[in-house]
């Protein structure tokens, strides 16, 4: 699904390597989970992997079911079939969330050569969906993320990751900011899509994001690049040990 | 002086360059005060404070500056509304296509029926507003149209309206030079809507008296047209009486010289005025400027100017709005915000918001803001799949929906913000 090889990027107004040779296989169906200290790089590769700007790759490729993710747009990466999962959603007033929505939705169903949802059938699933994760129709109403608490604002993303069916779905500290009930809420919407075909990277730095979301694979970053991969069973070593073992092992 | 010459020789051809007919001796009276005005202060001329950001040039030329006709398909704004539907061709009033001067709650005629009766309530307004709105800073162009325009509508709200009177304006001719002149009383604890869209002519200049008496409610909403060439001045002179409510929106898009001026006073207590205005510029020399006046010189009144403008390819947006608090207009809430969205280097946004307060128990505040698209918010909606170029409108569209959002009538307000939708896609084509 998710191939990312010798993964290389600095920033591009600063001559600062962030990335450093990640090297990373997600395949058909699996669930990965990175975890890893502040700065070692989690966030900026959710982000050149979903296209943001102010990055440079300096080397390294990334593919998403062998088609390459780094030459293309944004748009065309989430109609390729990769969503990000924002650590930090965006808030965007004067466009309310259903119109977003839908536009998305359907600019996307567009790109892949598929008719417009209408405006009926959409309303539908939208509802559907949005009950599961307790989301009202004043939610749905008011513009994108302006004034949602934190936890609203990830059921949010959880919402337009359902909405928008993507097959690879990469997860950015989904839990920072969340209460324990709120945290459940979210992780159920996440297992709810776990379909066998569909892939995740779940990006974390708690241990307890995978008691909800179980990983098949877990991955330690460190200063650019993995530092050690294994089961599930690393998670709780770092929940319990701190980074601080494994840093030094690799050292 | 040479510079002054030109100001006088300018003022003196205007004048000159328009036949008006014989009316009532009031009227006679009104328009020779306003031609006297104009000869004392002159033409604008680009030396002007008041027209540093904006050369009028383009407004007082004679002859005429062409304006070709911009051809389009489009609906005409408003013909979804249930109105009443008053058609100008190049400023004068065209009976055929309009329908009947009528409605319950309203007396309604031309201007130029009006100015020929000895007998009529316009003879407190005609020309009086105006007047009274060129003091402490001229606006000549407003007393050009006072004392040379016979064409407009005289209207007076009597009691509850229940639809609004729509205003059209076609461009028909690309010479034309019109002069429009409305005179609007609302009386007191009646409503009246007016709604203004089109081009109106190759070079458009209109005046609106607006005198909103105790407890009435006046709402205004206009689009001016996408005619690329044409030039437009208008003015629009409100006076509010204790617990009335005012409300003014434009739209305008293209063109390549708009100058609205809106020029308020607040004469009696606890009233409320908006004055808004959303504009889109896109192309090399479009020029537009909102000018606004308010005077506070009553208790506990609400005022707020709300403009919002999205430039791109050479555009420039200019926005000069000042609050006057006079000595003794105590509690008095004024607010006042301009914002420019710039979608390229080419653009330009020119502010100079003022307050002049006088009292010492009053809460004003005003902020002016030029910026670019948010490129979080863009990388967010196309994150998503958005195309950027629908990402980057769905932004342009919020941001200039704050504005939109002034209107107070949830219909006209959507027709518009769907309008600007439609504009927006085509340009994609």
């Amino acid at each position: 699904m998710l191939n990312i090889k010798n993964l290389q990027v600095g920033l591009e107004e600063e001559d600062k390597q962030i990335l450093k040779g990640v090297d990373l296989n997600i395949g058909e169906g699996e669930v990965h989970a990175i975890m890893g200290p502040n700065g070692s790089g989690k966030s900026t590769m959710s982000y050149v992997l979903a296209g943001k700007g102010g990055y440079e790759v300096t080397g390294g490729t990334a593919t998403l079911n062998e088609v390459d993710l780094l030459e293309m747009e944004p748009e065309e990466r989430a109609a390729a079939g990769l969503f990000l999962a924002f650590q930090y959603p965006v808030e965007i007033p004067g466009v309310g969330n259903m119109t977003f929505l839908r536009t998305a939705v359907n600019a996307q169903r567009k790109a892949r050569g598929e008719d417009d949802l209408s405006a009926g059938e959409f309303l539908k699933v939208v509802r559907a969906k949005a009950k599961a994760l307790k989301i009202d129709a004043d939610m749905l109403k008011r513009p994108v993320n302006v004034g949602f608490s934190g936890g609203e604002k990830k059921r949010n993303e959880i919402l337009q990751m359902a909405m928008l069916e993507p097959k690879m779905c990469v997860l950015d500290e989904t839990d920072s900011g969340l209460d324990v009930d709120a945290m459940k809420l979210v992780a159920e919407g996440v297992n709810a899509l776990r379909d066998g075909k569909r892939s995740f990277l779940v990006i974390t730095h708690y241990q307890r994001l995978l008691d909800h979301i179980k990983p098949d694979v877990v991955h330690i970053m460190a200063d650019g690049k993995i530092i050690k991969s294994g089961g599930p069973e690393l998670a709780l070593e770092v929940e319990n040990n701190g980074y601080a073992d494994l840093l030094a092992e690799v050292a | 002086m040479a510079m002054n010459n030109l100001k006088f020789d300018a003022s003196d051809a205007l004048l000159a360059a328009f036949d008006v007919p014989n009316g009532a001796k009031w009227a006679m009276e009104a328009r020779g005060f306003a031609a006297t005005n104009l000869r004392r202060m002159g033409a604008p001329v680009k030396r002007d404070e008041y027209w540093k950001y904006t050369n009028p040039t383009g407004l007082t030329a004679l002859p005429t500056p062409k304006a070709a006709l911009f051809i389009n398909d489009e609906t005409p704004m408003f013909d979804g509304v249930d109105r009443v539907k008053l058609v100008f061709v190049d400023g004068v009033f065209d009976a055929a296509q309009s329908d009947d001067l009528a409605l319950d709650g309203v007396e309604l005629e031309t201007l130029e029926d009006a100015l020929r009766k000895d007998i009529h309530w316009a003879k407190d307004l005609f020309g009086v507003l105006e007047a009274n709105g060129q003091n402490p800073v001229e606006r000549p162009l407003a007393a050009l149209n006072t004392a040379v325009a016979t064409q407009g509508l005289v209207i007076r709200a009597t009691g509850k309206t229940d639809k609004p009177i729509a205003i059209r304006y076609i461009h028909s001719a690309d010479t034309s030079d019109a002069m429009v002149h409305h005179v609007v009383k609302v009386d007191a604890g009646a409503n009246l809507t007016v709604l203004e869209s089109g081009p109106g002519a190759a070079r458009f200049n209109s005046v609106m008296e607006a005198d909103v008496l105790d407890g009435a409610a006046f709402h205004h909403v206009r689009t001016q047209g996408r005619d690329h060439e044409r030039r437009t001045a208008t003015h629009m002179f409100g006076r509010l009486g204790a617990d009335s409510i005012f409300r003014s929106f434009t739209m305008t898009v293209n063109g390549v010289l708009t100058r609205n001026e809106s020029i308020l006073e607040f004469t009696g207590d606890n009233a409320k005025a908006t004055v808004g205005g959303a504009s889109a510029g896109d192309g090399n020399g479009f020029h537009h400027d909102d000018t606004v006046f308010v005077t506070h010189d009553s208790l506990n009144c609400e005022s707020r100017q709300v403009f919002k403008k999205v430039l791109r390819n050479g555009a420039t947006g200019v926005f000069q709005g000042k609050i006057l608090v006079k000595e003794g207009a105590q509690k008095t809430d004024g607010y006042q915000i301009s914002q420019g969205l710039l979608l390229d280097d080419n653009s330009n946004f020119l502010a100079k918001p003022e307050l002049e307060i006088y009292a010492d128990d009053v809460a004003c505040s005003h902020g002016s803001t030029v910026g670019a698209i948010d490129d979080d918010a863009l990388f967010y909606l196309t994150s998503r799949g958005v195309p950027k170029s629908q990402a980057q409108d769905m932004l342009v569209l919020a941001f200039l929906g704050e504005a939109i959002d002034e209107i107070d009538d949830s219909a006209l307000s959507e027709g518009i913000h769907i309008r600007l939708a439609e504009w927006m896609e085509r340009r994609h084509g």
